[in-house]
């Protein structure tokens, strides 16, 4: 059996001294696409933020493996270095730094952490062209500041094109239908799906199965109350959609 | 996992990289400040009559005067009897090459990365290093001299162009203004002095680094810079010093004389031992800068404030002539228990008179700042128009920032408009940055200098980038 690429361990995590992940486990391979879904306040987004190294959750049990090997000591930098990529809800606004600038500083970051020579401003620029085509993304927004006076729909395409830029291993995309019309929620699906490979692992996390009819994942899982409760194929994204989520935390809770 | 907010605290930590103390023998007065004194200082530079009289004049006003007391950052009381008021490189040289320039001085320079030699060579700046207080090497000179620019020690102009600093000494800045402005006037040891003749365009960046040295002097530097009809002149400053236990005062002044249609271009980056990490032992940088802009003139203040443990000043210009322009573009980031209260003044006195003034605050650590700046449009200034944004950072929980515009039109067909912000970097922009790669050190001065470039850009290229490393050094530090 090979490593998977990324093993959750029984997590338990917590911000501001309130427990939000009590116990939650998932292993995803290298090549598949994994959904999680839930309600509000069930944990999604903590998770994504445990497994980038956000500072202000702290893991108090349990083990978040990446590549087989414990990630819970590195720093957010180093996470992003190894291959993890976390698009972001909310996008935040960079004022008077320009995208690209910021971009290829980020790329060569990393590119330096992996013993790679840095990428000069030719090659840079024709990166840039060639991804910037994946997700249809307006040159004018490449200079300006990063996410600075975007629409909605511009900061999720923006995150898009950094996932297809920096080429991590695993991409986590938290709620990155959320505000999307149905023809950005296209442009950005028509990149991901563009980006999948077989080394190349996504978690996607929704709200909705909506974005699930664009990028067909492998499994689904249910999460509530900080945990997993159920996990299954794209059927179960379209069960929840008809049904809802009580019927699963009534499972859950005769369970 | 770390804390971002101790992280942040250690980046506010860094010690200063530039102190050192250089042992060049300094042939110097004793302490003390005195009518004798002001005499032994004018004789130490072979001063003409009238010169000493100017400087008796100030000395005299300025013991009718009281220490201003109306600004935010306090400070033990100065003892002025203290103060060594004169010293002077022994080996004053008097040299055509840089091999005979004391060696120690030159070392001195190679640590601050201010090679003159590489400078001469490479960049076609001229520098007039100003080394305590005696100009000890002007560059360039033959070259600007050949389009009549004048551009030499403040001593040297007094003795081979009394006639323009006859004339135009104190003109901006009388001797009477202020109580460390007419400190100055009685003391003032040397400094530089520019001369752009009519409808000339000087070729290059002109360059004067300061630097303080001989323990206990204060620094009394003196700049007088004309722009004659017409001509244009790009003049940067840039400053650092080394360590120390006792506060050091400097009280310089500079002047610019910006005649019809001529265009002053001031920049100033600032990087002064601003004391430990508790405040003690920095610099007292209370100077008084000041630009007149006559009929179609235009003068432009940049500057980049990173040192000092207080830094009070606020360089200003007088809009006399119609259709005059002033612009101060500012960024001043201080930590630890740095202190300043800097800003500008605006007076429109001509007609059609337009200003700008942007204004970058960054505090980190314990750090308290102020802006304090006036736009005044006289009566007679019709069609003035002045327009202001002052942004202010705050990295972390326990630094200060405040905002304090006035604003006096006597004219109704004025137009004024101030705007003013206070953010923090907020944890969600380093994560953001961190997520993509970057460490916590980068992401910051990154940050920072988004919210600079505005100011940033407006310096001449080879200066944004040492002050955009100069930010970047200053929020340096051990993180994690």
């Amino acid at each position: 059996m090979t490593t998977p690429l990324l093993e959750i361990r029984d997590l338990h995590a917590s911000v501001d001294g309130t427990e939000i992940l009590h116990g939650l486990s998932l292993s995803i391979n290298a090549g598949e696409v994994h959904a999680i879904m839930g309600t509000n306040g069930s944990g999604k987004s903590t998770l994504t933020k445990v497994i980038a190294g956000h500072p202000d959750y702290e893991v108090t049990g349990g083990d978040v493996l990446f590549k087989g090997r414990s990630i819970l000591q590195d720093e957010p930098e180093e996470r992003a270095c190894a291959g993890i990529f976390l698009a972001f809800q909310y996008p935040v606004e960079v004022p008077g730094v320009s995208n690209l600038y910021f971009l290829r500083s980020a790329l060569n970051a990393q590119r330096k952490s992996r013993g790679e020579a840095e990428l000069s401003g030719a090659e840079f620029l024709a990166l840039v062209k060639e991804k910037a085509k994946l997700v249809d993304i307006d040159q004018a927004l490449l200079n300006r500041s990063v996410n600075e006076g975007f629409s909605g729909g511009e900061k999720k395409r923006n995150e898009i094109f950094q996932l297809a830029m920096l080429a991590p291993t695993l991409a986590i995309l938290d709620e990155t239908d959320s505000g999307l019309d149905i023809d950005a929620l296209k442009t950005v699906a028509a990149g991901v799906n563009s980006l999948r490979s077989p080394e190349r692992a996504f978690l996607l996390v929704t709200h909705y199965q909506r974005l699930l009819n664009y990028i067909e994942p492998d499994f689904v899982h249910v999460l509530l109350d900080g945990r997993v409760v159920k996990s299954g194929g794209k059927q179960l994204a379209l069960e929840l959609e008809d049904k809802g989520y009580a019927w699963i935390e009534e499972e859950a809770a005769s369970a | 996992m770390p804390d971002t907010n101790e992280s942040i605290e250690a980046l506010a930590q860094q010690e200063y990289k530039h102190g050192w103390v250089s042992h060049v023998d300094a042939d110097q007065l004793p302490p003390g400040l005195n009518e004798d004194i002001v005499h032994a200082i004018s004789a130490k530079k072979h001063e003409p009559e009238w010169l000493t009289e100017w400087r008796l004049r100030a000395f005299r006003h300025w013991l009718t005067m009281r220490e201003p007391e109306w600004q935010k950052p306090k400070y033990p009381k100065i003892d002025y009897q203290g103060i060594i008021y004169y010293s002077a490189p022994k080996k004053k040289p008097e040299v055509s090459s840089l091999d005979e320039v004391d060696p120690e001085l030159l070392e001195t320079f190679e640590k601050l990365g201010i090679s003159l030699d590489e400078q001469k060579r490479l960049s076609g700046v001229a520098v007039d290093a100003v080394f305590d207080s005696v100009s000890v090497k002007t560059t360039f000179r033959e070259e600007l001299s050949k389009q009549g620019i004048i551009f030499c020690s403040f001593s040297e102009a007094v003795t081979d162009h009394p006639e323009l600093v006859k004339k135009y000494l104190g003109s901006v800045v009388p001797y009477t203004d202020n109580y460390f402005a007419t400190l100055n006037s009685a003391v003032f040891s040397d400094g530089s002095f520019c001369y752009i003749p009519p409808g000339v365009r000087c070729p290059m960046e002109l360059s004067t680094y300061f630097r303080i040295n001989s323990a206990g002097t204060g620094q009394f530097e003196r700049t007088l810079l004309i722009a004659d009809e017409g001509a244009y002149v790009s003049y940067l400053e840039g400053c650092t010093a080394p360590q120390r236990d006792e506060n050091q005062l400097h009280a310089a002044v500079v002047e610019l004389v910006a005649l019809k249609g001529a265009h002053i271009k001031y920049s100033t980056v600032q990087n002064w031992y601003p004391g430990d990490k508790d405040g003690k032992g920095g610099v007292y940088n209370f100077v008084t800068k000041r630009g007149m802009a006559s009929e179609n003139a235009k003068i432009s203040w940049t500057q980049v404030e990173t040192g000092s443990a207080i830094t009070w000043k606020y360089p200003s210009c007088v809009l006399k002539g119609d259709n005059s322009v002033g612009e101060f573009y500012s960024v001043a980031l201080t930590r630890d228990r740095q202190m300043a209260d800097t800003g500008t003044k605006m007076i429109h006195i001509g007609k059609n008179t337009k200003s700008t003034i942007v204004s970058k605050g960054i505090s980190a650590g314990h750090a308290d700042q102020t802006y304090r700046g006036l736009v005044k449009i006289m009566k007679g200034a019709t069609g003035a128009r002045n327009y202001s944004v002052c942004d202010s950072l705050l990295i972390g929980g326990t630094c200060g920032a405040h905002t304090t515009p006035y604003i006096e039109s006597a004219n109704p067909t004025a137009v004024v408009e101030h705007e003013a912000s206070t953010s923090k970097i907020s944890d969600d922009q380093i994560f953001f940055l961190r997520q993509r790669g970057l460490s916590e050190e980068d992401a910051v001065s990154m940050i920072v200098n988004g919210f600079c470039k505005d100011v940033l850009s407006e310096l001449p290229m080879e200066f944004a980038v040492e002050a955009q490393k100069l930010l970047g050094v200053k929020l340096e530090g051990a993180v994690g």
